[in-house]
């Protein structure tokens, strides 16, 4: 904020010798700036502004794209809390974030730890970010492959290992773990990177000075690491788990909702009761709930981790 | 600072650390370990693209591939007669990678070029110009990076829709087309960060703000500008959810969900793999060649994007 503020007074244009110094050419800049920022306003209203303000009106009506909205006021909340469907798209859904949240923070933080020791070539850090830059589709597709039931190179190890089969996609107590899993796969490189940016961050002589003190290993991460790093930490929570709420891509392409309902992740039923099933304001109605749980979760790890305080100022 | 320090000397003093080999081995195992995960099941597609699946079954487990051959990449580029790809395994499905290719390189090009230009421009009014309610306007901006993708995407599947735009190019590209928040975010920092005097020396020489955006700040802002096009385009050559909705024809369908459909084509029981991962394979292609070429770029931006 005092960076914006300042830049904001240093801002202030040398004035071109035709205008008087007090005038700030305010009205001038008005103008040029409204041109300036026209193509982006285009894009904020239309795509961004008036779909919100529509998306939550919609949730308030009965709408299957022929004819008109109807208003129903809260009859889709209230057929929502009825309706089993939904309730299990957020049970499944909070496993899947529930599974990400552990794997990949955990992952992702020995990782970070291992580069910051050992390794911190640009290649290394290179082939761990590769499986992010791939689509969620292709990560799906890979993984639907090497761990096909019949001949995925995985289950062939798993037989060579002696033990039974799994069938990752077709049945239902792995489907989500398996969703997860490859979600982390894709994240797992990115996240390191992200906290390894942070470990970066602190300063070489906080851990000069804890070794001349005789901390362990284990102290200084307790104590000074981990104390550090939570500013990141928590961004790479927020990160985790508003991106995980939103699981979609590699549920569609591999298991569709299935065996039975076990991935019907609420995006996933967001989009057959909208798209499938002609039901835009039961969808809407959805996506506001969902909405709003994103909102809940940034506030709560915003406020109670104090994500935006570091120990280093 | 202070605090730290003096946290670290409370720290109780434990027997001096000594960093022995076996630590440091044990530490790159892992590592390696990890890069293995992440870059191995690439070659693995790369082996299937190349096998033939009637060889895949009884060999399932050599890196190298079963039964060499060119058939997959045939089959989806839609160069064999269906009788030829039912015979390699393949649905007999009409597909033709070529076109996905094209709109994918369409779609990511039109809308990375606009969202980049057009996001550069709001960002200058945003960092360099004094207008009343700049910052309100901008934290509005910045308010929509927390709305979810999937809750817009409802009412602006209408919009296109109302507008007979439904499985056009034009349809899919307009909702990214005119900025994205990151963007004008991401850009909006570097040019606070840039020198003023430059720009005050064009001022007196009566230079207006177009002259000014175009021939000082594009210019020297060329790098992080290039940095955001690059992880745009990666972003826009990833997109799924959008496209499946509004480009579902074979027209302007792009190669995340020609992907999709190419595996919902598959025969039950025994799917085509070989075609199926040098789908993926073609999909991956270009995010790879970009990745080879500014690999250390892409790194290095990481720190900052998690912003995202």
């Amino acid at each position: 904020m005092t960076t914006l503020a300042k830049h904001s007074r240093s801002a202030t244009p040398a004035s071109p010798s035709s205008k008087p110094r007090g005038g700030f050419r305010q009205s001038g800049d008005l103008r040029i700036a409204l041109f300036f920022i026209a193509p982006a306003l285009i894009g904020f209203v239309f795509f961004y502004l008036v779909p919100t303000v529509r998306g939550i009106y919609l949730s308030f009506t009965e709408y299957n794209i022929l004819g008109d909205p109807e208003w129903v006021g809260m009859e889709n909340y209230q057929a929502i809390a009825k309706d089993p469907l939904f309730w299990n798209s957020l049970a499944v859904t909070g496993q899947y974030v529930f599974l990400n949240i552990v794997l990949q923070t955990a992952l992702a933080l020995g990782l970070a730890l291992l580069m910051h020791q050992v390794a911190k070539s640009t290649i290394i850090r290179g082939a761990l970010l590769l499986p992010y830059l791939m689509s969620n589709v292709i990560a799906a597709l890979l993984w639907f492959w090497m761990l096909d039931y019949q001949i995925g190179v995985v289950n062939q190890f798993i037989d060579w290992a002696g033990l039974p089969r799994v069938a990752f996609f077709g049945s239902e107590e792995w489907a989500i773990p398996t969703q997860a899993l490859i979600n982390t796969w894709r994240h797992m490189g990115y996240t390191a990177l992200l906290i390894f940016a942070g470990l970066q961050a602190i300063p070489g002589h906080v851990y000069e000075v804890a070794k001349l003190d005789g901390a362990s290993a284990w102290q200084t991460f307790r104590k000074i690491t981990t104390p550090l790093l939570r500013p990141v930490l928590v961004l790479v929570l927020v990160v985790t788990v508003i991106g995980s709420f939103q699981v979609f891509d590699t549920v569609a392409v591999t298991t569709g909702g299935g065996p039975v309902n076990a991935t019907r992740v609420i995006q996933y039923y967001i989009y057959q009761r909208a798209f499938t099933e002609s039901d835009f304001g039961y969808g809407s109605a959805i996506a506001v709930i969902l909405f709003l749980i994103l909102a809940l979760v940034a506030f709560i790890q915003m406020k109670f981790l104090k994500g935006n305080e570091s120990d280093l100022d | 600072m202070t605090t730290t320090t003096n946290r670290a000397r409370l720290a109780k003093p434990a027997a001096c650390r000594r960093p022995f080999n076996a630590r440091r081995a044990g530490a790159w195992a892992l590592l390696v370990l990890a890069i293995a995960v992440s870059v191995l099941p690439f070659l693995w597609v790369l082996r299937t693209a190349f096998s033939t699946n009637n060889a895949l079954a009884s060999n399932a487990t050599s890196l190298l591939p079963a039964d060499f051959t060119f058939g997959a990449f045939l089959r989806v580029f839609g160069l064999q007669t269906p009788a030829e790809a039912v015979a390699e395994g393949g649905s007999g499905a009409a597909i033709d990678f070529w076109l996905y290719l094209r709109n994918s390189i369409i779609f990511s090009s039109i809308t990375t070029a606009g969202a980049v230009f057009f996001s550069a421009m709001a960002a200058y009014a945003f960092a360099r110009l004094r207008w009343k309610g700049r910052n309100a306007v901008f934290s509005l901006f910045l308010g929509t990076m927390l709305v979810p993708p999937i809750f817009t995407a409802l009412p602006n599947f209408l919009l296109i829709k109302n507008l007979d735009l439904l499985n056009t190019m034009l349809g899919m590209v307009l909702p990214y087309v005119f900025m994205t928040p990151f963007a004008i975010f991401f850009l909006r920092q570097f040019f606070l960060n840039m020198s003023r005097e430059v720009e005050e020396a064009a001022m007196l020489d009566g230079a207006k703000h177009l002259r000014i955006f175009f021939q000082i700040v594009l210019p020297n802002a060329a790098a992080p500008i290039a940095t955001l096009a690059l992880l745009t385009f990666i972003g826009q050559w990833n997109e799924y959810f959008w496209p499946l909705l509004v480009g579902s024809q074979d027209d302007v369908r792009v190669l995340q969900v020609g992907l999709g459909v190419f595996k919902s084509q598959s025969p039950q029981g025994a799917p085509d793999w070989s075609g199926l991962m040098a789908a993926t394979l073609i999909s991956a292609l270009p995010v790879l060649v970009l990745f080879a070429a500014f690999g250390k770029k892409i790194v290095n931006s990481i720190g900052f994007s998690g912003i995202k």
